[in-house]
C-alpha cells in the first residue's frame, strides 16, 4: 500500500476516534451544568448524584478527548503537510483561535470544575461548569468552520496556488457551517442523550433503585425523544445544502447513476461500480425526487453527469458513502422509534417501574450515537473525495513523502493502543456503573445548598 | 500594506517569539508534571495518589502550551512546519503515544478496579519515559539539523536522556513546594539526583551548538558578542551552584525556602532557551529556511495576532487564578 492510502487510513482512525470523546463531552457537560443548577434550586440530593455520577464519565471521556486531540494537530504537519502550505492561510488562524478561545478555557476551568468544589464558592464551581462547557462548544464551533469551509470553500483568492483569505466573514460562515454545525451539535447531543438512558436502564436492570437513577432515565429519554425530530429536519436541510454545493456526494449517497425526474429513494441495494448500476434494488418510487426536490418529477442529478471524458469518475466511490449514510439514517429512525416509546412508557409507568424488555433496548442503543456519528462522518468525508478541500486541493497533492513502512507502522501502533483503550473506557464505565448499582456512596459530603453554611463532614478516612 | 513600518519583518518576529514563549511555558510546565510521572516508581505505594494529586489540577492545561506551540509553528511558518514534522515522524509518534498512555492513565488509575491499579500506575510512568525521552531527542536532532546521520542520533540519545533526567529534576522540585514531611524528604533527595541531568543536558548542548555551523561559532566567539553575552553562563553557573547549596539545606523548618529550586530551575530552563533562541535566530529550521523566508500572509497573521493580544492575558490570567485556587501543599483529589 502506498503512502498516500496509508495516511488516509491513518488520519481517518485518529479523527474516528477522536469525535467519540468529543461527542460525549460536549453535550455531557451541559448537561452536568444542569444537573448542578436543578440542585442548587431543589436542592434534592438525587441531582447531586446524578452529577457526581456522570463527572467521572466526563473526566474520564475528557482525558481521552484531549490525548486523542493533541494527536491530531500533529498530523497535519506529519502526514499532510501539503495541507497547510496551500490552503495554511485559512487554516492557520481558524486553528490558532480555537486554540486560543476554546482549549485554554476548558483545559484550566476543567481543573477548578473537578477538584475544586471544596476550594471555591458554589457559584464559582458553577460558573467554571459553565465556562467548560462553552469552551467545549466553542472548540466543536471552530473545527467545523474549518473542516465545512474545506467543504464549501469561499472568501478566498489563489495566487500562485497557494489560498490567500480575502473576506474572513464570508469564510466562517461559509454556506455548508451553519447546517453542519447544528447537525453535530444535535448529534453530541443525542449520543449524550442515549448514553445517559441506556447505563441508567442498565443500573436499574441491575437492581438499583436509587432516586438518581430514575431521574437520569426520565432526563435521558426526555432529551432523545425531543432531539431526534430536529436532528432528522436539520438533516434533511443538511442534504439540501449539499445538494447546492456537492451534487456528486448526494447522487453517491442516495446511488443514483442517472439524472432525471422521478427518481426512488433507494431504501437498499449493492452499488456496483464497475457496471455502473445497482444491483438487488429496493426502493420507494419517486421517493428521492420527492425528499430532495419537494416534487414527484423533480429532476435529481445522478453520478454518471460526474465523468471524465476518457471514462474516469470524477465523483467519490459509491460504495462506502451508500452505506454509511444508510446506517447513519437507520440508526436515527432507531432512535426516533425507541425514544418516543420510552416516552409513552415513562407517562404509563414511570422511570421506577418500567418493564424489562424497553429497558434492555436502551442499554443496547447506550453507544448509538457513536454509530451515527461516525457513520455521518464517514459520508461527510469520503463522499467528498478525491478533493481535500472542494476544488482547490486534492488529497493526493496534500500527503507527505514519508516512506510508507512508516505510515503502516505507526499506523498499526495507533490502532493497537485505540482499541485496548476502547475496551478500556467501557469497561471502566459499566464497572463504575456496577458500583453505583451496589450502593458504594458516591460522595461523602453534605452538599451546603447556595445561601446556607457549608456543613463538611468528611467522613474517616476518605 | 505598512502597519507600523515593514510587516514582513516584524511580523514574523513576533510570531516566533510568541511560539519560543509558549515552547519555554511547555517545558517547564508539562516538564514539572511529566517529571512527577517520571518519579512514580520510586515513590512508595501510598505515596503514589500524592504525586498525581500535586499535577492533577494542571496537566491539562500545560498539554495545551504544547498544542499553542505547534499551532503557532503550523500558523506562522506553514513549510518549516511541515520539514519539521515530517523528518521528525517517529519520535513525534513515540510522544503522541507516551502523551496518550499518560493522559489516559491518570484518569483510569483512579477509576479502574483496584486491582488494576498497578499497571496504569506503570502505564504512567512509561507515558511520561516516553513523551521525555522523545522531546529530549526531537531537541537534539533539531540542535543537529534535522538530518538522521548516525552522529547526530547518538547526540540525540545523549540529550533524550539528560533532558529526561532534568525533567525528573524540576519534577523533584515541584514536590518540593507541594508537599511535606516524610515525602518532601524523599523529593530532595531525588533532586539531588536530577541536577546533574540538567547541568550534563545543558552543558552539551552549550558545547555542541556552536560547531554544528560555523555561523553559530562567530555568534557566539566574536568580538565584541561575546562580551554582551558573558552574563549567561555566568549567570546559570550561578544557578546551579545556588541549586546546590538549597537543596543541601532541604528540608527546612517552617518549610521557609520550599519553593527555591523550583524558582532557580526555571530560571535555569528560560536561560538555556535564550542561549538556543540566540544560536538559532534567524533560522526556523536550521541553516535551512530563515523566519522571514516561511512566514504566512501577513493579513492572515495580522488576523491572528489581533485575537492573541486581547485573548493571551485573559489566558495567563485564569491560569494563575487556578494556581492560586490550587496553592499550598497537595491534597487528596476530590470531585466534591
Ligand atoms: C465537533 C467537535 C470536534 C471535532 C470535529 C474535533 N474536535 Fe478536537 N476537541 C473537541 C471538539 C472537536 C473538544 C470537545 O473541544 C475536545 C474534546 C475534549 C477536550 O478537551 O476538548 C477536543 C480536544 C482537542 C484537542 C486537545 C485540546 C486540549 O488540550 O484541551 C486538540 C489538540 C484537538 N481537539 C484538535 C482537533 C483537530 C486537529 C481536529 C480535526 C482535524 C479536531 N480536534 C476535531
Ligand atoms: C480541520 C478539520 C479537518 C481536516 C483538515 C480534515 C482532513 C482530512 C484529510 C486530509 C483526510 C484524508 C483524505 C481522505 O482519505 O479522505 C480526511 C479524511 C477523513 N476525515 Fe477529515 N478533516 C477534518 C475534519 C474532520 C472531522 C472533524 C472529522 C470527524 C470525525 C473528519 C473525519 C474524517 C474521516 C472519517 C476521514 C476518512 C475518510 C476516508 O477513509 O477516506 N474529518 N480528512
Ligand atoms: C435520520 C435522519 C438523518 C438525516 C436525513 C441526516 C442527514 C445527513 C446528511 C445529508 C449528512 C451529510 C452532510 C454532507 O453532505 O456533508 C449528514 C452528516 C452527518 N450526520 Fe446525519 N442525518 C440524520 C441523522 C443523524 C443522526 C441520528 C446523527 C448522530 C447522532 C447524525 C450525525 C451526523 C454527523 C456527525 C455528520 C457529519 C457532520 C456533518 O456533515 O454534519 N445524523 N447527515
Amino acid at each position: 500500500m502506498d503512502t498516500l492510502l496509508l495516511s488516509r487510513i491513518q488520519f481517518g482512525a485518529n479523527i474516528s476516534f477522536h469525535i467519540l470523546f468529543p461527542t460525549i463531552t460536549i453535550a455531557l457537560g451541559w448537561m452536568l451544568l444542569f444537573f448542578k443548577l436543578r440542585f442548587s434550586v431543589t436542592g434534592e440530593r438525587k441531582w447531586m448524584d446524578a452529577y457526581m455520577f456522570w463527572v467521572k464519565i466526563f473526566a474520564l471521556s475528557f482525558a481521552m478527548g484531549v490525548v486523542s486531540g493533541i494527536t491530531m494537530s500533529f498530523q497535519f504537519g506529519t502526514n499532510w503537510p501539503g495541507f497547510m502550505e496551500t490552503v495554511g492561510n485559512v487554516a492557520g488562524p481558524l486553528l490558532a483561535y480555537e486554540v486560543i478561545t476554546a482549549f485554554f478555557l476548558e483545559a484550566v476551568f476543567l481543573g477548578i470544575m473537578l477538584f475544586g468544589a471544596s476550594r471555591v464558592k458554589p457559584w464559582v464551581h458553577t460558573l467554571a461548569t459553565f465556562l467548560v462547557a462553552f469552551g467545549t462548544t466553542m472548540s466543536a464551533f471552530w473545527i467545523i468552520v474549518l473542516n465545512s469551509w474545506m467543504h464549501t470553500p469561499q472568501g478566498y483568492e489563489l495566487r500562485d496556488g497557494v489560498v490567500f483569505a480575502t473576506d474572513w466573514w464570508a469564510i466562517v460562515f461559509n454556506p455548508s457551517m451553519p447546517y453542519r454545525l447544528i447537525h453535530m451539535l444535535l448529534a453530541s447531543g443525542l449520543t449524550v442523550a442515549f448514553l445517559i438512558a441506556g447505563i441508567s436502564a442498565l443500573r436499574l436492570l441491575w437492581g438499583d433503585r436509587a432516586e438518581s437513577v430514575k431521574t437520569t432515565l426520565r432526563v435521558g429519554i426526555i432529551a432523545a425523544a425531543g432531539l431526534i425530530p430536529l436532528q432528522i429536519l436539520a438533516g434533511d436541510f443538511h442534504g439540501l445544502n449539499t445538494l447546492e454545493h456537492q451534487p456528486a456526494k448526494v447522487a453517491a449517497m442516495e446511488g443514483n447513476w442517472d439524472t432525471g425526474p422521478n427518481i426512488p429513494l433507494v431504501l437498499f441495494a449493492i452499488p456496483d461500480e464497475e457496471a455502473r448500476e445497482n444491483r438487488f434494488e429496493i426502493g420507494i418510487p419517486n421517493g428521492a425526487s420527492l425528499i430532495l426536490k419537494h416534487k414527484v418529477d423533480g429532476v435529481v442529478p445522478g453520478l454518471n453527469d460526474f465523468v471524465a471524458e476518457d471514462g474516469t469518475p470524477l465523483h467519490p466511490r459509491v460504495t462506502p458513502v451508500f452505506f454509511s449514510f444508510r446506517i447513519m439514517v437507520a440508526t436515527g429512525m432507531a432512535m426516533l422509534a425507541l425514544s418516543w416509546a420510552g416516552l409513552y412508557l415513562l407517562r404509563r409507568y414511570g422511570a421506577g417501574a418500567m418493564p424489562d424488555v424497553p429497558l434492555y433496548a436502551f442499554a443496547a442503543m447506550s453507544f448509538s450515537g457513536w454509530i451515527a456519528t461516525l457513520a455521518g462522518w464517514y459520508t461527510t468525508e469520503i463522499g467528498r473525495q478525491p478533493w481535500l478541500v472542494q476544488g482547490v486541493l486534492s488529497t493526493k497533492d496534500a500527503v507527505s513523502d514519508v516512506p510508507s513502512g512508516m505510515v503502516l507502522s505507526t499506523l498499526i501502533g495507533y490502532l493497537v493502543i485505540y482499541a485496548v483503550l476502547i475496551v478500556a473506557y467501557i469497561g471502566v464505565i459499566t464497572y463504575l456503573a456496577r458500583k453505583a448499582s451496589r450502593g458504594e456512596p458516591l460522595s461523602s459530603r453534605v452538599y451546603p445548598r447556595s445561601g446556607e453554611a457549608e456543613v463538611a463532614a468528611l467522613h474517616a478516612g476518605e | 500594506m505598512t502597519y507600523f513600518g515593514d510587516p514582513a519583518i516584524w511580523l514574523p518576529w513576533t510570531f516566533a517569539a510568541l511560539m519560543g514563549l509558549s515552547i519555554l511555558i511547555y517545558v517547564i510546565l508539562d516538564g514539572f508534571d511529566l517529571g512527577v510521572g517520571l518519579l512514580m516508581p520510586l515513590a512508595e505505594e501510598r505515596e503514589k495518589d500524592r504525586l498525581v494529586a500535586s499535577i492533577g489540577p494542571f496537566w491539562d492545561a500545560n498539554e495545551t502550551w504544547l498544542v499553542l506551540a505547534i499551532g503557532l509553528l503550523l500558523v506562522a511558518f506553514p513549510p518549516a512546519h511541515g520539514i519539521i514534522l515530517t523528518s521528525l515522524y517517529l519520535p513525534v509518534f513515540i510522544m503522541l503515544v507516551g502523551l496518550i498512555l499518560r493522559g489516559v492513565s491518570f484518569e483510569f488509575r483512579a477509576k479502574a478496579p483496584l486491582s488494576q491499579k498497578k499497571r496504569w500506575n506503570a502505564a504512567f510512568f512509561i507515558g511520561s519515559l516516553m513523551a521525555s525521552m522523545s522531546q529530549g531527542f526531537m531537541l537534539g536532532m533539531y540542535v543537529m539539523g534535522l538530518t538522521w546521520t548516525l552522529s547526530h542520533v547518538a547526540f540525540a540519545l545523549l540529550t533524550a536522556v539528560f533532558l529526561t533526567v532534568g525533567y525528573s529534576f524540576i519534577g523533584a522540585a515541584w514536590l518540593i513546594a507541594k508537599t511535606e514531611g516524610a515525602l518532601q524528604t524523599r523529593a530532595v533527595g531525588w533532586a539531588k539526583g536530577g541536577i546533574w541531568g540538567l547541568i550534563l543536558g545543558i552543558g552539551a548542548i552549550s558545547v555542541a551548538t556552536p560547531f554544528v555551523s560555523p555561523r553559530i561559532f562567530d555568534k557566539w566567539f566574536s568580538l565584541p558578542e561575546f562580551l554582551y553575552l558573558s552574563p549567561m553562563p555566568i549567570l546559570s553557573g550561578a544557578l546551579v551552584l545556588y541549586l546546590f547549596w538549597r537543596i543541601h539545606k532541604l528540608p527546612q523548618v517552617g518549610d521557609k525556602t520550599a519553593w527555591s529550586p523550583f524558582a532557580a530551575a526555571m530560571a535555569l530552563f528560560a536561560l538555556a532557551f535564550a542561549g538556543m533562541a540566540y544560536s538559532f535566530y534567524p533560522y526556523v529550521v536550521p541553516e535551512q529556511i530563515t523566519i522571514y523566508d516561511a512566514a504566512a500572509a501577513p493579513e492572515s497573521l495580522f488576523i491572528i495576532l489581533i485575537g492573541t493580544l486581547f485573548v493571551l492575558p485573559a489566558i495567563l490570567g485564569y491560569t494563575a487564578l487556578s494556581y492560586y485556587i490550587f496553592r499550598g501543599k497537595a491534597t487528596e483529589l476530590r470531585y466534591d
